[in-house]
């Protein structure tokens, strides 16, 4: 049966699922197309907006700071109104599991790397972490883990001038292991709270954990974690573990896997099955067709069938370098696979990188140009096609890791773009 | 003072850590002195060929016995560096016949062992090959990791009371009457192992015989001696390219007379692609460029197709320490003899007190250091022999490998079998940890137990723990081990020393990966900068940049007197499960 929709999208990821969302609320048919684990598995769950404009020091709002950046930022390009759309959407989306929406101004999170970072939308297990808050801290490492030493960590908060007295532990995970378990390991063990024996007595997971840390909770009045509190009942794992300590847990998130993204793929996922939208997993979309300046289908390769999905209006949320919605070569260069869009790109490829590793690396800047309904354009700044548009991390124009701002670059865009493909597909409806 | 002649080596490299091991087995009291880390200079950039001789047969028959010889020997004095891969010359139909013959002949009169396959059986061994090569010359190539074996050589010379000083580079010789009687020094951060943020200090070392090991470097100490015929090392870079995975198992050499790109060495879990030689003017500064890269690719898929479609992950240059006896006049380096030549600056140049090694190659590293170490002897009466043919190194006695790693120690069975092949001898004394042994370094399978084995030499210096462990070299390029590293330096070091020394590792590893921007190691490249930078924030970090945050300025959290943590609520309630 022949697929056909209103809007296709395509893309799993913050972009996509928003996009998708946004879309389904103009009342269009939608159907989401995703093909690989999305890279939310590889972030923090933190949501930026914009961390850092110039300079060293962390913006404290990023929407004074809207006005300042260059013509060709994506921000610049979908303005104020769709960056505070893209936020209200995600709140709508995530409710109580994220906060930081009482406010404009930003948040500084402890990550695990002992920096605290700036950041707009945090989940509300990590909120008890926030570094403004002068209640003295205890960051809890594990000698089975080896992505932070607790101890070290809370040095370098303070190496950083913290308002809070700040102690660091390195504790032993109860239960047995082989020797190099890993955290999802730890993650399903609280998940379940499967019982471990403990200091001679058999008990749950939760209640060992606690009465491991306990002893070195001391002054503070609130505690960190890896960010592996629980899978499913991450919820029940944290309030567990606040009860039997008598203060605040929070997580501090961590990199891949990370739990903190891979709650929030879910509950993405969740928002777009209750918006309606028709999800197609696992297949790559490998081709198109088009008349002249327009879509008429996407080619999706199901099992090494290639099946053509109709639709009046398309957005691509592929991702940037990391998600391969942007691929390269030594031969070709910087290419858009799907719709080979135009991406701008200096030819000698030894003009893609900066020779410091943090200097300002022109490959972080790699995506496609768009103009103010998303459309992906051309060489000569004219649409690729008119029926076409982009939001995430395709879109190119500024060092969103500098800068902090993936996750509201990816959100402004998903709000346009779906949006517009929305309202377009409509009149399409009207003019057939 | 004991009554031992204290002999400096200068140079830590594979020939001065051979030396070092060498004079101190025979007695001699030694130190040796390195600029930076162990196989800072050229040794550390080399593509790890054990040399059968098969590639100087035709060209240089007396380096070709060297090698086969030494080869032979290093199988069994450094078994846990060496990989006996097995080594191809293979002809391609434009190759010609001639040379062929003359390659097998040349091994024959080497006694270097080769036997001839036809195109398919050669493809039986490796089926990568190219579907058009002709025939191939099978040779007892292998791959050795210089790291270990260097690493190896010092810690047998410090079994032998050598002192080793790395981060220590030679700012002076000490000069009487004409004569070298020592060497000045500057310890980066003090004597002993490298610690950051140690203050540095100099140090006049008495000696009563210097040796010059410092290969591309030979002609800088030179200069300080006050040659007055400069030590004319002619310096050729090369670049090598790591790739991915082991596209081969064996090595691959093209089978024609000297030639750039026309070797692959299966290394650990990658392959390395070889090389260039282009004479530079100094060994520290040169260019590293482009085309050197696209060079490798695209001449060796010839012989290996599909490395024209693989990853690669880094590239790196070294530096070959080529030497010519003066008025030889060779004008294209890759002409010049790979031999090396003992200098004894009294005989050459009337000062007294030191002698330099130059020229010659990793494979025949024990045979140089056996030659000087004689020649050292001699000045001193010392008739001892030269052991290093006959004692294993540190890691290469005798051990069987059949314990059962991984219920011994815990750890699955690819991460214990990769221990134990870097480990050896050593496997036993490193792998019984005491505590959780979690893996540091998945793409390498290092777990902390061999983490924590190297900082005891190598300090806070984690290039140098790298080297010894192969942590952060794989695929990710240390994306997701940078940083565990670094903390597993903590507590025997404050924190702000392990941040120094994670950041320093960064950016060493970045420095060989930029040169492999495109595919799918500029998207490794991204997700890198995405963790290292988005997530961890470590571009902007507050506490070392130069900004001050005014923590005040920000969310103090959306609840009064807290930040929305749910410990009140649950006090109340006492048993509040939530659920989601």
């Amino acid at each position: 049966m022949a697929i056909r929709e209103d809007v296709i999208v395509i893309g799993g990821g913050l972009a996509g699922s928003v996009a998708a969302i946004e879309a389904a609320e103009t009342g269009a048919s939608v159907r989401l197309v995703t093909y690989k684990k999305s890279t939310l598995r590889h972030a923090s769950g933190l949501i930026d907006v914009l961390g850092y404009a110039d300079g060293d020091d962390p913006v404290v709002d990023p929407f004074a700071e809207l006005d300042d950046l260059p013509a060709d930022h994506p921000y610049a390009i979908a303005g104020e109104a769709a960056v505070r759309d893209g936020l209200a959407r995600f709140d709508e989306i995530t409710g109580e599991t994220y906060q930081g929406s009482h406010t404009d101004t930003n948040a500084l999170i402890p990550t695990f790397s002992g920096a605290v970072k700036p950041t707009a939308r945090y989940p509300a297990a990590a909120a008890a972490g926030i570094a403004s808050d002068d209640r003295p801290m205890l960051v809890v490492g594990f000698e089975e883990m080896t992505e932070y030493n607790g101890e070290m960590l809370a040095a370098h908060l303070e190496a950083a001038g913290v308002p809070f007295d700040v102690e660091g532990v390195e504790c032993n995970f109860p239960g047995e292991y082989v020797n190099d378990s890993r955290v999802t390991r730890f993650a399903k063990r609280l998940d379940i709270d499967e019982t471990v024996d403990y200091e001679g007595r058999s008990m749950g997971a939760r209640e060992a954990l606690a009465a491991e840390v306990e002893p070195h909770v001391g002054d503070a009045e609130r505690v960190g974690f890896p960010a592996f509190l629980g899978d499913d009942h991450a919820e029940a794992v944290r309030t567990d573990l606040e009860r039997h300590l008598g203060v605040d847990v929070f997580e501090i998130p961590m990199g891949p896997p990370s739990y903190p993204g891979m709650r929030l793929e879910d509950t993405l996922k969740d928002a777009v099955d209750e918006a309606g939208v028709r999800i197609s997993a696992g297949n790559p979309v490998v081709g198109f067709e088009a008349d002249g300046g327009e879509i008429q289908s996407v080619t999706v390769d199901s099992k090494g069938r290639e099946v053509p999905y109709h639709a009046d209006e398309y957005v691509l949320a592929t991702g940037g370098l990391v998600g391969k919605g942007i691929d390269s070569s030594r031969e070709d260069g910087v290419e858009e696979p799907i719709f080979d869009c135009h991406i701008p790109h200096p030819e000698d490829r030894y003009e893609w990188f900066d020779e410091e590793a943090f200097g300002d690396q022109p490959f972080a800047h790699f995506g496609v140009v768009v103009d103010e309904t998303m459309r992906p354009l051309d060489a000569t700044d004219a649409p690729e096609f008119d029926n076409l548009r982009a939001a995430g991390a395709v879109v190119g124009g500024a060092d969103t890791v500098a800068e902090k701002s993936q996750s509201g670059v990816s959100l402004a865009t998903a709000v346009v773009a779906g949006e517009q493909a929305g309202k377009q597909a409509a009149k399409h409806e009207v003019s057939q | 003072m004991s009554n031992k002649p204290h002999v400096v080596v200068i140079g830590g490299g594979s020939t001065g850590c051979g030396i070092a091991r060498d004079l101190s087995m025979r007695g001699v009291d030694v130190t040796l002195v390195e600029q930076g880390n162990l196989t800072h200079g050229t040794t550390g950039r080399m593509h790890g060929l054990l040399h059968s001789g098969g590639r100087y047969a035709v060209a240089d028959q007396i380096a070709a016995e060297e090698c086969i010889d030494e080869n032979r020997i290093l199988r069994d004095i450094a078994s846990h560096c060496v990989e006996m891969t097995g080594g191809l010359f293979v002809k391609r139909p434009e190759d010609t016949e001639e040379y062929f013959q003359k390659k097998l002949e040349g091994c024959k009169e080497c006694n270097i062992p080769a036997e001839v396959l036809s195109a398919e059986e050669a493809r039986e061994i490796e089926p990568y090959l190219a579907k058009d090569i002709d025939k191939a010359i099978k040779v007892p190539d292998g791959a050795i990791d210089p790291f270990r074996l260097c690493v190896a050589n010092a810690a047998s010379a410090e079994e032998h009371g050598a002192r080793i000083e790395t981060h220590a580079p030679v700012v002076d010789l000490l000069t009487e009457d004409g004569e070298v009687v020592g060497v000045e020094v500057e310890h980066e951060t003090g004597p002993g192992k490298r610690v950051h943020r140690e203050p540095g200090t100099r140090e006049k070392i008495r000696a009563d015989y210097v040796v010059n090991a410092t290969g591309a470097w030979a002609g800088q100490i030179g200069e300080m001696a006050g040659l007055e015929q400069e030590i004319e090392v002619r310096p050729g870079k090369g670049v090598m390219t790591i790739m991915n995975t082991r596209q081969v198992d064996t090595v691959i050499n093209r089978c024609k007379p000297k030639g750039d790109a026309d070797i692959v060495v299966p290394h650990e879990t990658t392959a390395i692609l070889g090389t260039t030689d282009i004479e530079v003017d100094d060994p520290e500064d040169y260019p590293e460029e482009q085309w050197e890269v696209d060079l490798m690719i695209d001449t060796l898929s010839e012989l290996v197709p599909i490395l024209k479609e693989a990853r690669t992950i880094r590239s790196f240059w070294g530096v070959r320490p080529l030497y010519e006896p003066p008025e030889t006049g060779t004008s294209d380096s890759t002409d010049i003899t790979r031999r090396y030549f003992l200098l004894d600056h009294e005989e050459r140049d009337n000062v007294k007190g030191m002698t330099s090694i130059v020229g010659g190659k990793f494979t025949t590293y024990r045979l140089m250091a056996e030659e000087i170490s004689d020649h050292v002897c001699e000045k001193f009466d010392i008739d001892a022999e030269c052991r290093t043919a006959d004692v294993p190194l540190p890691g290469s006695d005798d051990f069987s490998v059949l314990d059962d790693y991984m219920d011994e120690y815990g750890i699955r069975s690819p991460i214990g079998r990769r221990s134990t092949q870097r480990l050896g001898s050593r496997t036993d004394e490193v792998l019984d940890y005491d505590g959780p042994n979690p893996t540091v370094c998945e793409c390498e399978a290092v777990t902390r137990a061999e983490i924590q084995d190297s900082i005891e030499s190598a300090g806070s210096d984690l290039n140098a723990t790298r080297i010894r462990t192969r942590a952060s070299m794989g695929n990710c390029q240390g994306a997701f081990c940078t940083h565990r590293m670094a903390a597993e330096l903590y507590d025997e070091y404050d924190a702000d020393i392990a941040y120094d020394a994670w950041d320093e590792l960064y950016q060493e590893r970045w420095k060989g990966e930029r040169h492999a921007m495109w595919g799918t190691q500029l998207s490794q490249a991204a997700l890198k900068y995405s963790l290292h930078a988005t997530t961890m924030n470590r571009d902007k970090d507050a506490a070392t940049t130069d900004s001050v945050v005014d923590f005040s300025a920000f969310d103090s959290g959306a609840t009064a007197g807290g930040a929305g943590g749910t410990a009140s609520t649950a006090a109340t309630d006492g048993g509040r499960t939530g659920d989601d």
